[in-house]
């Protein structure tokens, strides 16, 4: 050290504090964040656009009818929320319980059992329900859950498994109950890689959603299938375009769910 | 313990003043299901009420296991546990350890929660009300050296390895519990740093007196802390249960002489405090006062240098004259980096942060950082000369220097 150093009892090796920026949401995930609804609303205008000047014959106009597509659109949206109401409402606790205690031997057989799950053909899945319950909403939305369980389950136990173990002692030591730790501390750490498993899940099931039509269960797939089976390819893409339109919202709405409950602090 | 004025000899204060309890350890048994050899194999020992006792080791002697078995995180297999006359198991485990300050290594935080909620966990689960919470966070910071209204909102990422370390120890004190456990607590943090929160803790134990149980795997920690020092054997068998002093000058057997290590001369060093030495005094100056006076009165003094104190009497700079020449009036400084020696640190200690000063000194500071003087190299180095004359006296040369 040398002699001009004004602050002489100062050695080097302490260690400076780092402050870096904790509000949300920072300035780089808000842009990203406004990528995918600028987009969105363009494509969207334009379809709007197209199908006003359009000249669309009478089976395309009837397909295409904005009252036909509301409750479509309408019937999607509520399988999606629902099935994946029904995976979180699933997939979390059974995640939970698969990483306490005696219980942890078993999570590989149920990950396993729900790896098949999703490695099945979704339509096979589906198809499978509708033999067993016959057609409906109801088959579409147990086929689908069944379809988006995995990502949540997976990323819940691997979040989980991922908390520090020091952490939890920690909070034992403490005086915290198994559950306060499980609820305080434990859930809030993994909570970031859970949300991002609800997040594939939202995005698998509003896909799969589309599919729902061919057991009768409904949803945008409906316009689609018509426009398929009546051979009228203008209306098959504009389906098409509607439903790759609501799952980027999907998606979307999937990653701004992710900031909101990503814990302050890490 | 009695009230008897007794006094105590570090302190000089009433020992009544001794906020920790006795804990007892009778024939505590630990054995884990599969193994031949228990970890803890019937310890019993008795923890004085509010003294150091630090657990030491090599890996696997079973420390960690007898530590956390006062607190129930391990479960003995047979034994009995007792605080302040009560069996640890009379309470729920959670009960038990609402009552106990649990500390361990890097502080382990909770990183989505900030400094003040880290060490409002367990007033919270005690139901204290929030203001008296408010206050009791604010005044742990600053016990132990962070200023609250900076550091209380803080997130633990926010904050250096050794800022974590001290929130931890706040957290342990937080409901004011009379014993703490400590698990190598300031095992993750560089020498300079382990060092500064070392000197904190005496300080603060100095005030507190609280029963502290440390595992630790450092001797030189041990015999700094330690009011005793517990050596520990494979399967946690007592090697020697003594006070420092005893454990250095008289090894009970080869393993703790071995564990001990060798050295008289440098194990002086770790058993000498600051505060066996004379100190020299300094010249001080507070913030804010006209430098030019200052200035006068170290010259007077025959000083180069000025102690700068705050308006508590915590030192915050130590600077030449030339450097206080350049402003009107004493400015303010870095005291949270200030690296003082609490009167308890060792020679060791004292000798590590000379070195890295240009003063060719160091700082020593009481309770709450109190300035109290300077030591420097001669001072030190007339103490050992001392003691290497009586040592020469006392035992005859074994070869020829």
């Amino acid at each position: 050290m040398t002699v001009t150093n004004s602050e002489t009892a100062e050695p080097a090796a302490v260690p400076t504090v780092r402050r870096r920026r904790l509000s949300w949401p920072g300035g780089e995930s808000v842009t990203m964040l406004l990528v995918a609804p600028v987009l969105v609303l363009a494509v969207f205008a334009g379809y709007v656009w197209w199908r006003q000047a359009a000249h669309l014959d009478a089976t395309e106009s009837s397909i295409l009818a904005w009252s036909a597509i509301r409750d479509e659109l309408l019937q999607h949206i509520k399988l999606t929320a629902l099935s994946s109401l029904i995976v979180v409402a699933i997939a979390v606790p059974a995640g939970v319980i698969l990483t306490r205690g005696r219980a942890r031997a078993a999570a590989p057989v149920v990950v396993g059992i729900a790896n098949t799950g999703q490695a099945a053909p979704s339509i096979g899945l589906l198809a499978l329900f509708f033999i067993w319950m016959g057609p409906g909403m109801l088959p579409a939305l147990v086929g689908l859950s069944l379809y988006g369980l995995l990502p949540v389950l997976r990323n819940t136990i691997t979040g989980l498994q991922g908390v520090d173990q020091t952490l939890v002692e920690a909070g034992r030591g403490m005086g915290m109950s198994a559950v306060a730790t499980l609820f305080r501390i434990e859930l809030r750490l993994a909570l970031p890689v859970i949300m991002a498993g609800v997040r594939t899940a939202l995005v698998l099931v509003v896909g799969t959603a589309a599919l729902a039509t061919l057991i009768g269960g409904g949803g945008l797939g409906d316009a689609l299938n018509s426009a398929i089976a009546l051979s009228r390819p203008r209306a098959m893409i504009a389906s098409a375009v509607l439903i790759a339109l609501l799952a980027l919202v999907v998606e979307w709405i999937g990653r701004v769910l992710e900031l909101v409950f990503r814990p302050k602090g890490i | 313990m009695t009230n008897s004025p007794e006094l105590d000899t570090t302190t000089g204060r009433p020992a009544a003043d001794i906020s920790g309890a006795e804990i007892t350890l009778d024939s505590v048994v630990k054995r884990y299901p599969g193994q031949k050899v228990a970890a803890v194999d019937s310890l019993s020992l008795t923890v004085p009420a509010g003294e150091i006792v630090m657990f030491v080791g090599p890996s696997g002697c079973g420390k960690t296991t007898s530590l956390k078995m006062i607190n129930r995180l391990i479960e003995p297999t047979s034994g009995t546990i007792r605080i302040g006359g009560d069996d640890i198991r009379a309470k729920s485990e959670d009960e038990l350890r609402r009552g106990i300050g649990y500390v361990i290594q890097g502080g382990s935080l909770f990183p989505h929660m900030t400094v003040a909620k880290n060490i409002a966990i367990v007033p919270k689960m005690l139901g204290w009300p929030a203001a008296r919470i408010a206050e009791r966070v604010d005044e742990l910071l600053d016990l132990v050296g962070l200023d609250p209204a900076r550091y209380r909102s803080r997130y633990p990422r926010e904050l250096s390895g050794g800022q974590q370390q001290r929130v931890g120890v706040a957290r342990g004190l937080a409901a004011d519990p009379p014993v703490i456990l400590m698990d190598e607590p300031f095992g993750a943090v560089d020498p300079i740093t382990r060092q500064r929160l070392q000197d904190e803790l005496l300080s603060i134990q100095r005030e507190l007196r609280k029963t502290i149980v440390m595992v630790t795997h450092d001797i030189d920690e041990a015999v700094k802390l330690g009011d005793r020092v517990l050596i520990l054997q494979e399967g946690a068998q007592i090697a020697q249960y003594d006070t420092p002093e005893r454990i250095l000058a008289a090894p009970a057997n080869d393993f703790v002489d071995d564990f001990v290590g060798s050295g008289s001369q440098l194990k002086q060093l770790t058993l000498t405090r600051v505060s066996d030495i004379d100190l020299t005094p300094r010249t001080t100056c507070r913030v804010g006062e006209s430098s030019a006076t200052a200035i006068a009165r170290a010259e007077q003094a025959g000083d180069q240098s000025l102690v700068v104190l705050d308006d508590r009497g915590r030192p915050v700079a130590w600077r030449f004259l030339r450097q206080v020449r350049r402003h009107e009036t004493v400015q303010d400084g870095d005291r949270e980096n200030m690296v003082t020696l609490d009167q308890r640190a060792t020679l060791n200690d004292a000798l590590d942060t000379m070195l890295t000063s240009s003063h060719g000194g160091a700082i020593v500071c009481g309770d709450r950082d109190q300035y109290l003087g300077v030591i420097d190299f001669d001072s030190v180095t007339e103490h050992m000369r001392a003691l290497g004359r009586e040592h020469a006296d006392g035992a005859a040369p074994r070869e020829p220097a």
